[in-house]
């Protein structure tokens, strides 16, 4: 709908702002921080538009290599999306990481995580998946987000998250941004990438954005600034159509409604997906624990299947999953939800 | 910013380019799933016959590459980083860069943001005679270093407007591929300089006739009107097919960490009209319309000045080409243009042609002719 109204509207094609869609990214920081959000209604932040989650990413990296003399080292939960580190390494900034997955319980290792961010070096950078963590789909509770909070104000670590699943997780655009949200009250001046590939559905249009947290608008405009000189030299200006298409979504009350109701219609295919491929495990007899299959969140699960397992699975019944026994729940349908689980026991049992 | 306007000073969205559009949003086919990391097909190898033209032996020989970008700045940022890793040596930051004097402000932070510590100048303006410093240019080409890197505009020079003619591009490869020098171009408009396709890209074709291996960063911004979307290409010549295969994975796994892969819309665009040969034909015609009107306007413009006996000589804006003219104002000739009577130069006295409409012709000749003869 959003496409079609920009098709009548008959729009010129002028270049963008460097920063981007103002409307964009306005509407976006809302999103992310919440109309109540005394930072967002302060305007003691900015928001670039980025080329996507990676694009938005990297602007941040070479915003944290050029300016962020405290520390040259960022930290990874392990595991993290394997695009994280080429990122942040040719942004020139070196890689550390930071337990997270548990493979025995196929959860959070929250102990082994704290112990971790607890020894960090101060001021060093650590980067943290507000929600959907790619690539296990496991996600801290809420009280655990609380105690990560305490530790990194702690340990006075830069916090950089990335949201690229919000609204797509949980089917709560709220909920799912609640540790960033959280972390901000607590007065962590955090920065933020965020792609609208999945919960708009606008993947090759490449609608992201970039945010920091500052003091003030002072340092917001400041900020703003050295984020325009960095931008320039590697395209200009931004892409506008996705952004636009976003844009008009978020800023339209009767499309904001729709969009909600249909990222939540896909959130609520995936999660119904792992509800349905844990009974039919059960059905099948597995004698498993799979409750860490509903447990986890978002586009992808971490089986917990072994490689010899993995590799059964590819052979014999033609089921694709990477060697870590993750799988795309968004691949699974009812059609061959029944096929996969059987498989699963199969090579399990 | 630099960007067409017609004669009413408003945008101008192509009307192949508003028919395309129309097409794209009613082929239901047609989803928002991710491009790959190197971008559209049919784009990237439209785009890059379109610069070395229909008979191009690189393409024949099958030792071309393509990287769809944002925009040209784009396809030259991917190009530096490229070129920052694996151009002469590993990881060499200490390889010349060579930018024309004066050139595109961005062109400099490309090259440093990518990595480079010894970006220099080359000769190219000669302010005293309004032209191509091409003495200055050819011996800065002899004293560098051989392996360094040489941007070069392969149309209408941004800001000058002056272009080296084909004699003098022949000269300037016969320096460059005696010092080994590396050829990356910046080819942002091709058609829109002078209408025909095949005379703006006349430079890039020579050099690869003369078998260089190089870069060339196209812009689809000016000649599509796609400015927002951001449609870059950065064509690859290389020696044989398996070492473009190698450069290609490279740039993927730049592209990879930058962008993860390039916007789909623009590219649509441009490769179902490159594709079709009546929607060819049709932007073929648009491109033309643009190319027109600003040479009609420097033709406009150097009569009045001629007319009204403004001091000095004024060929020099019918002789330089595109978007821009040094109109060889002084900074206090400009700043009495800006204050006095609102018309917007830069201090170097280039002027944006496509500003120019008949209806402010007559203005802005009488201005010029009141801040040369005013203020010295």
């Amino acid at each position: 709908q959003a496409e079609a109204m920009i098709a009548s509207k008959k729009m010129d094609k002028e270049y963008l702002p460097i920063a981007g869609l103002a409307d964009f990214t306005r509407a976006s920081a809302e999103l992310a921080l919440g109309e109540n959000s005394e930072a967002f209604k302060s305007g003691r932040y900015v928001t670039v538009q980025g080329i996507s989650g990676t694009g938005s990413l990297r602007i941040g990296a070479n915003f944290l290599q050029r300016f962020f003399k405290s520390s040259r080292d960022v930290y990874l939960p392990k595991p993290s999306w394997g695009n994280h580190t080429p990122i942040f390494r040719d942004a020139g900034l070196q890689l550390q990481a930071y337990r997270y997955y548990d493979p025995k319980t196929c959860s959070l290792d929250f102990s082994g995580a704290m112990d971790d961010i607890s020894k960090i070096p101060e001021k060093s950078i650590i980067l943290l998946h507000a929600c959907a963590h790619n690539p296990t789909g496991v996600d801290p509770r809420q009280e655990q987000w609380k105690e990560l909070a305490a530790m990194v104000k702690k340990r006075n670590l830069l916090v950089y998250f990335d949201m690229a699943y919000q609204g797509f997780a949980s089917g709560d655009i709220n909920r799912d941004a609640w540790a960033v949200r959280y972390f901000i009250e607590q007065g962590i001046n955090v920065i933020l990438s965020q792609s609208y590939a999945k919960n708009m559905g606008l993947y090759g249009e490449r609608a992201g954005a970039f945010t920091v947290i500052c003091s003030d608008v002072e340092e917001a405009k400041r900020v703003e600034s050295q984020l325009k000189i960095l931008i320039r030299p590697m395209y200009s200006n931004p892409p506008l159509n996705g952004a636009r298409i976003a844009s008009i979504i978020l800023n339209t009350p009767d499309l904001r409604k729709e969009w909600l109701v249909e990222v939540k219609g896909m959130a609520d295919r995936i999660i119904s997906m792992r509800t349905q491929l844990v009974s039919n495990l059960k059905k099948e007899g597995s004698s498993h624990n799979w409750q860490h299959i509903t447990d986890q969140i978002g586009m992808f699960c971490f089986t917990g299947l072994k490689p010899e397992q993995v590799e059964r699975l590819i052979k014999e019944f033609s089921i694709y999953m990477t060697k870590d026994g993750r799988i795309s729940v968004a691949g699974v349908t009812s059609g061959n939800v029944g096929y996969l689980a059987h498989a699963i026991h199969q090579v399990t049992k | 910013l630099a960007a067409y306007r017609t004669d009413e000073g408003q945008p101008w969205v192509l009307p192949v380019v508003k028919k395309v559009e129309q097409m794209i949003a009613n082929d239901n086919r047609l989803n928002h799933e991710y491009l790959p990391i190197l971008g559209l097909p049919e784009f990237r190898a439209n785009a890059s016959r379109i610069a070395l033209g229909d008979d191009s032996p690189a393409i024949k020989e099958n030792r071309i590459g393509s990287v769809q970008s944002l925009g040209g700045t784009g396809a030259l940022r991917i190009g530096a980083e490229f070129l920052r890793r694996w151009y002469n040596g590993n990881n060499n930051t200490a390889t010349p860069v060579y930018i024309s004097a004066p050139s595109w402000e961005n062109h400099n932070s490309v090259f440093v943001d990518a990595g480079f510590k010894d970006i220099r100048t080359y000769h190219y303006w000669d302010a005293a005679k309004r032209g191509l410093d091409l003495q200055g240019l050819l011996d800065d080409m002899e004293k560098a270093p051989e392996f360094s890197i040489f941007i070069l505009h392969a149309c209408a020079h941004n800001p000058t407007g002056t272009d080296p003619t084909p004699d003098q591009w022949k000269q300037i490869a016969a320096v460059m591929k005696r010092r080994f020098l590396f050829p990356f171009f910046d080819s942002a408009y091709q058609g829109f300089a002078s209408g025909s396709l095949d005379k703006d890209a006349w430079a890039v074709r020579y050099f690869v006739s003369e078998g260089f291996e190089l870069f060339c960063a196209q812009s689809f911004s000016k000649n599509f009107g796609l400015y927002n979307e951001r449609v870059g290409n950065l064509t690859v010549v290389g020696k044989d097919a398996d070492n473009v295969q190698r450069v290609l994975s490279q740039m993927e796994k730049i592209v990879r960490t930058t962008w993860s892969n390039p916007p789909s819309q623009g590219a649509r665009i441009v490769a179902t009209t490159l594709s079709s040969p009546q929607l060819f034909a049709e932007w073929y015609d648009n491109v033309k319309t643009m190319a027109d009107r600003v040479l009609l306007m420097r033709s406009e413009l150097r009569s009045r000045l001629e007319s009204l006996g403004t001091p000095g000589t004024w060929n020099h804006i019918t002789e330089q080409i595109g978007m821009f003219s040094f109109t060889g104002l002084n900074p206090k000739q400009v700043e009495y243009m800006i204050k006095e009577k609102h018309i917007y130069l830069m201090a170097s006295g280039r002027i944006n042609m496509c500003g120019l409409t008949t209806k402010n012709l007559d203005y802005v000749a009488k201005s010029i002719h009141e801040a040369v003869t005013k203020i010295q």
